[in-house]
C-alpha cells in the first residue's frame, strides 16, 4: 500500500466527518432552541413538539451520517489501494 | 498499515473486536452471499413469525397480553401510513410499511440486543443485517419500486406528468430526485446502524465495563428513530407518488 495514499486517506476520512459534522451541528442547535420556545410558549403542545423534534434531527443527523459513510469507506473499504 | 495495528490489537480483544468489510462468504450458484446477514436475518423473520403467530392465535373480544400489544403496534402502523398517504388510500400500503418498519427495528434491535461476539465465525462476525449496504440498498430499492407502481398503477401514463407539471425546467431535478431518494435512504440506514456498532465496539475496546452501556442505550433509541424514519419516508415517497394534482 503506497503510505501517501494511506496517509491521505486518514486526513480525508477524519475530515469528511468534521466537516460534516459543522452544519447539521448549527441546524440542530437551532431545531431545538425553536422547540424549547415552542414548549415554553406552549406547554400543552410538548408531546407533539418533541417528536416532531426528534424526527427532524435524525434527518438532520444524516447529514454527517453521509460524511462518516465517506470516511468509512476510505478508511476500511479504500478504492485507491489495491 | 493502521490495519496491522488493528490486527494487534484484535488479537488481545477479541471479545470487542473493530470489524468492518470482513464477511463470512458463501458461494452460490457463482454469487458470493454475506454468510452473517443471511443467519442474522433469518433469526430476525423468525422471532418476528413467532411473536405475530402467538399474538394473533387466541383472539378474543377483549384483547389482554400479547393481543393487546399487537393491537397497539399495528395501529401505531397504521398511523405512519395514515399520516404520510392520506386517508383516501393509505390502505394497500399498511402491510408494506409495517413490514418494512418492522423488519427493520427488528434488525437493529437484535443486532444491539442479542450478544453475537459470544458466537465465534471463521471470518466476520454476527451483527444487525442492516450494517450491510446491501441489505439496505434492497429495502430502499424495495421503496423506490413501490413508489412508482403506486404512481403507475393509479394514474397510468398520467403519472410522468408530475416530472414537468408546475415547470419543465425542473425535469431534471425530478428524475434526479429518483435517483437520490434510494441513495439517500439507503445510506442513512446503513450509515446510522454502522456508526452505532463501531462507536459501541470503540468504547468497548477501550474501557470493556460499564461506559459502553450510555452509548448502547443511546444506539437502542437511535436505531429505533432509524427505522421509524425509513418507514415514514417511504410512505411519504408513495403519498407524493399518489396525490393528486388539480
Amino acid at each position: 500500500m503506497n503510505p501517501i495514499v494511506s496517509a491521505a486517506s486518514v486526513v480525508a476520512s477524519g475530515l469528511a466527518v468534521g466537516l460534516a459534522a459543522i452544519g447539521p451541528g448549527i441546524g440542530q442547535g437551532t431545531a431545538a432552541a425553536q422547540a424549547v420556545e415552542g414548549i415554553a410558549r406552549q406547554p400543552e403542545a410538548e408531546g407533539r413538539i418533541r417528536g416532531t423534534l426528534l424526527l427532524s434531527l435524525a434527518f438532520m443527523e444524516s447529514l454527517t451520517i453521509y460524511g462518516l459513510v465517506v470516511s468509512l469507506a476510505l478508511l476500511f473499504a479504500n478504492p485507491f489501494t489495491s | 498499515m493502521y490495519q496491522n495495528s488493528f490486527n494487534i490489537l484484535q488479537a488481545f480483544y477479541s471479545l470487542s473486536a473493530v470489524e468492518v468489510g470482513k464477511h463470512l462468504y458463501w458461494n452460490i450458484a457463482g454469487f458470493q452471499l454475506h454468510g452473517q446477514v443471511f443467519i442474522v436475518t433469518w433469526i430476525v423473520l423468525a422471532a418476528l413469525l413467532v411473536f405475530t403467530i402467538a399474538g394473533t392465535s387466541n383472539l378474543k373480544q377483549t384483547p389482554q397480553g400479547l393481543q393487546n400489544f399487537m393491537e397497539y403496534a399495528y395501529e401505531f402502523l397504521q398511523d405512519i401510513a395514515k399520516n404520510q398517504i392520506g386517508e383516501h388510500d393509505y390502505r394497500p400500503w399498511v402491510p408494506y410499511i409495517s413490514t418494512v418498519f418492522l423488519f427493520i427495528f427488528t434488525c437493529n434491535w437484535a443486532g444491539a440486543l442479542i450478544p453475537w461476539k459470544l458466537i465465534e465465525l471463521p471470518e466476520g462476525e454476527l451483527a444487525a443485517p442492516t450494517n450491510d449496504i446491501n441489505v439496505t440498498v434492497a429495502l430502499a430499492l424495495l421503496t423506490s419500486l413501490s413508489y412508482f407502481y403506486a404512481g403507475l398503477s393509479k394514474k397510468g401514463l398520467g403519472y410522468f406528468n408530475r416530472y414537468v407539471n408546475p415547470t419543465p425546467i425542473l425535469l431534471p431535478i425530478n428524475i434526479l430526485e429518483d435517483f437520490t431518494k434510494p441513495l439517500s435512504l439507503s445510506f442513512r440506514l446503513f450509515g446510522n446502524i454502522l456508526a452505532d456498532e463501531l462507536v459501541v465496539s470503540v468504547f468497548a475496546l477501550l474501557v470493556p465495563i460499564l461506559i459502553p452501556l450510555p452509548v448502547m442505550t443511546l444506539g437502542l433509541f437511535a436505531s429505533s428513530v432509524q427505522a421509524l424514519i425509513f418507514s415514514t419516508l417511504s410512505a411519504a415517497y408513495i403519498g407524493e407518488a399518489l396525490e393528486d394534482h388539480h
